[in-house]
């Protein structure tokens, strides 16, 4: 239970998210000459750690824009917010 | 007599009746249940949990270990109400618990002198053997002596409802801390709301008789709520606790609006209201702790605070001979008090020697302990150290206070122990909350007023508000000292825990059993458990297990605090969303009408749609089915199709946008042209599948399936925000903006060229199959037409605007009767898609992929798309691969089962011989035997062949013949016709 600036709308309420997963996942240019690792590595390795992670969400029940969010999965505080194709925050 | 005649913050006036174990009393306005059964001389309130002794009233509020009643009757009954929190109201009626036979003679009291062998742990060590009897005789038996009170086992009539509050500031109790800093905060204007468990404001100020200012305590209480209460940026909450603290300053609270069967039909009876705060003050004040000795938990026994309040507040007198045992100096206030009421204050024991009496003229032993007390249901007398006996009727114990600091743990802070005041406070709270007064351990009037004054001024000012007026306040200085714990246990039969019936001697087996850390002690002996988590128990344990491990209290550390601080209902968190309103219904557009077709409606997700269409005479739904079926086939029929999920799709890269997300070529699609559509994971297994219509070179419309309308419409924003930025494709949802109808049949052209406004030609030389078109129907409704067809017929789709869904299929089956038009259910729907053997959710069900449909020549090669080159991988193509093929039963009589799974003939139906499961199964009108669709490895190459369809739910081996999964025209001759 906690509050996400959405970069587009504002303060909102957690339950009008959905979490996307792992942020800054690139889909493969050319997907044919990947190896199976390779695309192993895109489909299915997702990082789940306790600390600083960046993550995708969408404002699904608002604007349903997807951006991203940098998050202390220990406890939940949000560092920062931007949006789909800025650079992450360095600091 | 127990009342006394003036005084307190009751009305003497206003009389309610209530009842206790069936015998009527009179109780004032103002009362709690607990002050009115005390001011009838009652003490005597329930039994304990394990050893059935007697219990009485303990303290004056949430912290009540004891006296929990069961409030109200029949289906509105409650049980394990603390009667210390319950407003008196006429009419209450109210019942105590956990005893066999009469309160004051209760048959399972036994269980006291069996105690010796009741001790921690006892349900581990003595059920275990043999392992038969747990079952039929340990757990009845155990379940039958557990929990205090009784359900209803009924429906709870009463209403609840739940809130949403935002503010800047939330202040938490509205004892003398809470209300000055409300009051700092409201004159700067900032939005606040103040809550407290109370339904009174004022805390503690409400039950003291000290001087503010040159006034009573209470009259400043009102002064200041005044003020409060005439601001319209300040929003007070009584009767509501504060359970949790969430991240990002987010609160729960709990507001009990009234117990009283009579109100709480038509007005809820709780309300959980959720606050959104930027900034919180915890003033919760301190809960005072009792003193160990034997026999401490008899009733007479009280909190040395609550007698105080109970005389002050209530005007109530808990005894006719009250003693006062203290290691503390807020005891000797207690008998001053009392004292000042008129009450025979027999004397004062104090475990400390070497103090100067703080008050004068009251009998005092000094440096004393009570090592006993005695009595049957009522204490009678205690024992002290040196020998002597004193005669008592009611004993006040003060051993200290712990402050309220719960709520700055529910985020992991870890409460520190403070040497000087010998408790628990606050450490590491939420980083928007500040602790204020005897939460944060200050336990003197004039620092704790000090301490908001300053932190207040901090708070205000980061929160933007820097006009702060503070008021004087002048109170004397109130001197805090107090004994530390004794360095030795006393012996004999010492309750820690009043609620769980937790002695001394537990903790001692516990620590001697190897149960060493506290979270470990708390399981096993259940210490601090139950419905007051030991608001009163847990530091007196913690002062045992300290001295045991010779540890500091320090390094013993507490338990963790979690939600919720006090009981809150289920019925609370439900609120509104119960039976029907559990989560919303969606109608389709034709609801009406299906109704007064007679439907029978059926739950698709979250919509309500027609299953079938029973009538006169149909006693089955196999027949109404059937019939539906066979009319469609011959004539004409019609089904709302509305549910499934619509999206329209824009821009000039909408081709190559349909390319990229589904698995087949849409790009060359020409306008006018609907295409099948199927729609892959990355992972290559299949998604969902739909048709996508052409309306232009840039505009299409995509319908998906029912129960992934909402999960396609995100994946597609995912595609288009997160993977294909730069592309211009715009996405809308129209599921509720357009009624689709499916029309089907023979029949159906005929009557559609009748609908359809006279220009439009339909022939099927200009609409042929898999067109589409806007056009306008029933004299100039805009309608999109579709040569689709779900069920194998010559069929249509067609969509108009919501609002005119009603006058359409009303119309239309009215023109519809000429052709014999038959409205369809969901049923026969299944029937004849199975029939036609089209894949539907049963078969998309996120373990099959293109292949195993048999659709796998249809995914692109040659563009990048989602999940094509995934769905190539190794693993998915394998030569003996599930194939999605028709099964009939070789007795034509039998009913095939969906879900059996298939096994060779002669083979034991085990994991390793399964070869495959039948996904769907419907009975044919058609072919007049049961058919069905199914999953078995390498099944195209396998028409003809004889298997088993094994259901081991039911023992049921049924042999099937594979077949084709077109049943019903399999050159699609009729639906290209």
């Amino acid at each position: 239970m906690f509050i996400i600036n959405c970069p587009y709308c504002g303060e909102r309420e957690q339950s009008e998210f959905k979490a996307g997963g792992e942020a800054h996942i690139v889909r493969p240019k050319q997907p044919t000459e990947l190896s199976d690792d390779e695309w192993a590595e895109y489909l299915f390795m997702r990082k789940n750690i306790k600390g600083v992670q960046f993550e995708r969400w969408v404002h699904t029940h608002g604007c349903r824009k997807w951006f991203n969010v940098v998050r202390d999965t220990s406890n939940d505080v949000i560092k920062a917010v931007y949006k789909m194709g800025e650079k992450p925050p360095t600091k | 007599m127990y009342r006394i005649k003036s005084g307190g913050l009751i009305n003497r006036n206003k009389e309610l009746n209530f009842s206790f174990n069936g015998k009527n009393f009179v109780g004032y306005e103002g009362d709690t249940l607990s002050s009115a059964l005390l001011g009838n001389g009652i003490h005597l309130v329930g039994r304990s949990f394990k050893y059935h002794r007697p219990r009485g009233i303990f303290s004056s509020g949430s912290e009540e270990p004891s006296a929990l009643v069961q409030l109200e009757e029949k289906n509105f009954t409650e049980p394990n109400i603390r009667a210390t929190t319950v407003k008196l109201y006429d009419g209450l009626v109210s019942n105590s618990q956990n005893h066999v036979g009469s309160l004051s003679w209760d048959f399972m009291r036994i269980n006291d002198y069996l105690s010796t062998f009741l001790s921690a742990g006892f349900y581990y060590k003595t059920f275990m053997w043999p392992k038969a009897f747990w079952e039929k005789v340990y757990e009845p038996i155990i379940r039958n002596a557990a929990g205090l009170g009784k359900l209803s086992k009924e429906s709870d009539p009463s209403k609840y409802d739940k809130g949403y509050l935002h503010c800047d500031l939330l202040v938490i109790g509205a004892g003398p801390a809470g209300l000055y800093s409300a009051l700092i905060a409201a004159r700067t204007g900032a939005k606040i709301i103040v809550v407290d468990e109370d339904f009174i404001l004022g805390g503690s100020f409400n039950g003291e008789n000290i001087n503010i200012n040159d006034n009573i305590c209470s009259d400043w209480v009102k002064s200041i709520l005044s003020e409060l209460n005439s601001l319209k940026n300040v929003r007070l909450m009584s009767s509501t606790t504060l359970y949790g603290s969430f991240d990002h300053g987010i609160y729960g609270a709990l507001e009990v609006k009234s117990y009283n069967s009579k109100n709480t039909i038509t007005k809820p009876r709780h309300i959980l209201w959720k606050i959104y705060s930027k900034f919180s003050v915890l003033c919760t004040g301190a809960l005072e702790r009792s003193i160990l000795f034997e026999n401490n938990d008899l009733p007479g026994i009280m909190l040395s605070k609550s007698v105080r309040h109970y005389c002050n507040r209530w005007g109530v007198i808990p005894g006719n001979n009250i003693s006062i045992y203290t290691n503390n100096d807020d005891g000797w206030e207690t008998a001053k008090d009392l004292k000042k009421a008129g009450c025979n204050v027999v004397c004062i024991i104090d475990q400390r020697s070497n103090i100067k009496p703080p008050i004068e003229n009251i009998d005092h032993i000094l440096g004393r302990n009570i090592v006993k007390a005695k009595g049957n249901l009522r204490i009678s007398s205690i024992k002290l150290d040196n020998g002597r006996i004193i005669n008592t009727d009611c004993l006040a114990v003060s051993g200290g206070y712990n402050p309220n600091l719960h709520l700055t743990c529910h985020q992991r802070g870890k409460p520190k122990w403070n040497e000087v005041n010998h408790c628990f406070v606050p450490h590491n709270p939420p980083k928007t909350m500040e602790v204020i007064g005897a939460a944060n351990g200050l336990f003197n009037h004039e620092e704790m007023f000090n301490d908001s004054k300053i932190k207040l001024t901090k708070i205000l000012r980061n929160l933007g508000f820097r006009k702060i007026a503070v008021e004087k306040v002048n109170i004397s200085k109130k001197v805090y000292q107090i004994s530390p714990f004794p360095k030795k246990i006393p012996e004999g039969k010492i309750w820690v825990d009043l609620q769980n019936d937790v002695t001394v001697k537990d903790i001692k087996l516990a620590v001697h059993e190897g149960f060493h850390s506290v979270e470990l002690l708390k399981r096993y002996t259940t210490l601090g458990m139950a419905t007051d988590q030991g608001k009163n128990s847990n530091v007196l344990g913690l002062s045992v297990l300290s001295l045991i491990k010779n540890k500091t209290m320090h390094e013993v550390g507490t338990t963790i605090f979690r939600p919720p601080f006090t009981p809150v209902p289920i019925g609370a968190f439900a609120g509104r969303s119960r039976g029907k309103h559990f989560k919303p219904f969606r109608l389709t557009p034709s609801h009406n009408w299906a109704k007064s077709n007679n439907a029978v409606f059926v739950e698709a997700g979250n919509w309500l749609r027609a299953q079938w269409y029973p009538i006169k005479g149909e006693k089955t739904w196999r027949e109404s089915v059937d019939r539906e079926v066979i009319q469609t086939r011959n004539n004409v029929g019609i089904c709302d199709v509305t549910t499934l999920g619509k999206i329209d799709i824009k821009g000039k890269d909408s081709g190559a946008f349909l390319n990229f997300v589904y698995a087949n070529n849409f790009g060359k699609l020409p306008v006018g042209k609907v295409r099948y559509g199927l729609m892959l994971r990355d992972d290559g297994i299949a998604f969902d599948d739909g048709t996508t219509a052409r309306f232009s070179e840039n505009h299409f419309v995509m319908t998906t399936t029912t129960a992934n309308a909402v999960t396609v419409f995100r994946h597609l924003e995912f595609c288009k925000q997160c993977l294909k930025p730069d592309w211009d494709v715009h996405l809308i949802s129209t599921t509720d903006h357009w009624a689709q109808f499916a029309i089907a049949g023979p029949k159906s052209r005929k009557l559609l060229q009748e609908i359809c406004d006279p220009k439009i030609d339909i022939s099927n030389d200009k609409f042929p199959f898999m067109a589409c078109a806007k056009i306008t129907v029933l004299e100039g409704i805009p309608a999109r037409l579709f040569r689709i067809s779900f069920s194998g017929e010559l069929a249509y789709e067609i969509a108009v605007p919501r609002r005119y869904a009603d006058f359409f299929v009303k119309k239309i089956s009215e023109i519809g009767k000429k052709y014999s038009l038959v409205p369809y259910g969901t049923e026969a729907l299944g029937v004849m898609r199975i029939e036609k053997g089209h894949a539907a959710g049963n078969e998309l069900n996120g373990q099959t992929t293109a292949h195993n449909l048999g659709l796998g020549k249809m995914v692109s090669k040659l563009n990048d798309c989602v999940g094509n080159t995934m769905s190539e991988r190794d693993e998915l193509n394998k030569d003996d691969a599930l194939k999605l093929v028709g099964f009939i039963p070789t007795n034509k009589k039998q009913q095939l089962v969906a879900g059996s799974h298939f096994i060779e003939k002669g083979q034991i139906a085990n994991l390793e011989n399964d070869q495959g499961w039948m996904s769907s199964v419907a009975f044919s009108p058609m072919l007049n035997h049961s058919i069905g669709l199914g999953y078995i490895k390498r099944g195209n190459q396998r028409y003809g062949e004889k298997v088993n369809a094994v259901n081991p739910l039911k023992n049921e081996i049924t042999e099937v013949e594979i077949h084709s999964p077109h049943f019903y025209d399999p050159e699609g001759e009729l639906l290209r016709g």
